[in-house]
């Protein structure tokens, strides 16, 4: 318990150090577009790949599972479609993105800390912390909302290949159910929680990556750390937000 | 010049440095030398406001550093330039990128003029054509030499060296203590070097600082080191075979 406060603290320490008037904004621009590089673009094709198959399979499961004559059949797109977009395509991708862009932020910052990058920017007079992590976090801001309507469409598009492929139901059946009972607030929704979860995971593991202590060693904990703690953090996040969006 | 009073580091219950008073001479190399582990890093970092002394003060000129909150200590910082023990590189950056990075956030020079600029520190510091290189992609003297280059890119007043030469081959040890005194001749500036290096310390130790057991435990230059009775600086001086048969027959000789 003391532990978790004590990271709590830091945690929000580091933040406020973060957010701090930044002084150059020119130099901070540039950081921001190694990182879209960093977070944004390279995550792009794991993301297809990943979404491609959550639609399949979720629909294939759907199809399979409710085979009962009782049941009408645009469930089925109905359900690849609403699965995509109020869980899959934001929580499971950031479960996803914490461990590749978490442990990524973490072994960076991690690595700049023991090798003294960082001392030696605070020792030119700059504020390594909004310096390093505020591009890192504006650039997740930015690109994780940017992710989810990524991931829906393309795990949309996943359901319907595997639907047109298998032949399990008709196209037209499952075209159907993409169309039925659409509500837009699960948009709203579900772009909501993937801004949080980028915050979550972009400041959660820039944290264990920038108070990193020792060597290489500590570096590699402090990357399991952070996708540890980011996917826990992003998990109970979810459980809070839609308790207070759905409700 | 630089004025450290009393100055006290504890870490948790670790007593690092110990109620240590000195100055530090402006235009001279001044040394801090001692074995591994005795503090020469802490020492350095605590001066630089890297770390936040438990105790003491610490002046710039006649400027308390301690006392300064945190935007004055940065326009301090500005004047200091450090070389760190691993040459602390940025890893993503070429080295003319290196070089050019304080230029990029502390002035408005013209991009042809910021060129200009790490073009002659390069050279100053020995080091050509390598200008589009990664960090990981050059040798350890090299990357010490390009250090030094970022670290007197923006003309400090103040410049410190963590370890300049550990590392290193012997002779490119030399080399790079010679261009911190060259630099420092010429620059007019005060530096202040770590080394646990005799060699640096006979050639360039215009002013040394003995750290023994987190005190400062002599203080001298490289003329009468060799001649000090301190028992602890005699071990530290000595510790090598070739030295104490040195030592052995100076005696006899006196
Ligand atoms: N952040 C820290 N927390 C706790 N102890 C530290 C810290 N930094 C340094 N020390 C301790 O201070 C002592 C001096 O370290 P250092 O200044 O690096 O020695 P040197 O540079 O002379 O080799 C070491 O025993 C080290 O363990
Ligand atoms: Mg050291």
């Amino acid at each position: 318990m003391r532990i978790l406060l004590y990271h709590l603290g830091n945690y929000f320490i580091l933040l406020t150090k973060v957010f701090a008037r930044p002084e150059k904004t020119k130099a901070y621009y540039r950081q921001f577009i190694q990182e879209v590089n960093n977070i944004g673009l390279n995550s792009m094709g794991i993301i297809l790949i990943i979404s491609l198959f959550m639609g399949s399979v979720i629909t294939l499961q759907t199809a399979y599972n409710t085979e009962s004559p009782f049941l009408p059949k645009y469930l089925i797109g109905l359900g690849c479609r609403d699965s995509m977009i109020l869980e899959l395509s934001s929580t499971m991708l950031a479960l996803i993105m914490a461990g590749k862009v978490g442990s990524n932020i973490a072994s960076e910052l991690g690595t700049m800390r023991i090798t003294e990058q960082i001392d030696a920017l605070e020792s030119m007079g700059i504020n390594s912390a909004s310096y390093l992590i505020l591009p890192k976090i504006v650039a997740s801001l930015f690109f994780f909302p940017l992710f989810t309507i990524l991931s829906i469409i393309i795990g949309i598009l996943g359901g319907w290949l595997s639907v047109a492929i298998t032949g399990v139901i008709s196209i037209t059946d499952f075209n159907y159910g993409l169309q039925y009972g659409f509500n837009p607030f699960y948009i709203t929704y579900t772009l909501i929680k993937s801004v949080i979860f980028g915050f979550i995971i972009s400041s959660v593991s820039s944290y264990y990556g920038y108070t990193v202590e020792g060597g290489a060693l500590e570096v590699g904990r402090a990357s399991t750390k952070a996708v540890v703690y980011s996917s826990i953090n992003v998990l109970l996040f979810n459980v809070l937000l839609t308790q207070l969006l759905m409700s | 010049m630089i004025r450290v009073e009393h100055l006290t580091k504890i870490f948790e219950d670790k007593l690092v440095l110990d109620d240590i008073s000195c100055t530090f001479d402006k235009g001279k190399t001044n040394l801090i030398i001692g074995q591994s582990g005795s503090g020469k890093t802490v020492f350095l970092k605590t001066i630089v406001g890297l770390i936040t002394p438990t105790q003491g003060d610490i002046f710039y000129c006649d400027t308390n550093f301690t006392q300064l909150n945190h935007i004055q200590q940065k326009e301090i910082r500005k004047k200091i330039g450090m070389l760190f023990q691993g040459a602390a590189l940025f890893d993503s950056a070429t080295v003319e990128e290196n070089v050019m990075f304080p230029l990029h956030m502390f002035t408005d020079m013209s991009d042809k003029e910021k060129i200009e600029h790490v073009n002659f520190c390069l050279e100053r510091v020995n080091v050509t054509g390598a200008n589009d290189l990664f960090p990981s992609e050059i040798s350890g003297g090299m990357k010490k030499r390009v250090g030094l280059a970022r670290a007197i890119v923006l003309n400090p007043e103040y410049l410190f060296c963590d370890e300049p030469n550990s590392g290193l081959d012997p002779q490119t040890a030399i080399l790079i203590d010679e261009l911190i005194k060259d630099i420092t001749d010429e620059f007019h500036t005060t530096t202040i070097v770590n080394t646990h290096d005799m060699n640096s310390v006979m050639g360039i130790g215009e002013k040394v600082i003995f750290i023994h057991q987190g005190k400062k435990a002599w203080e001298g230059n490289n003329k009468e080191i060799l001649n000090s009775d301190n028992e602890a600086l005699n071990k530290f001086v000595f510790a090598n075979q070739m030295a104490q048969e040195l030592r052995k027959a100076r005696s006899i000789k006196k």
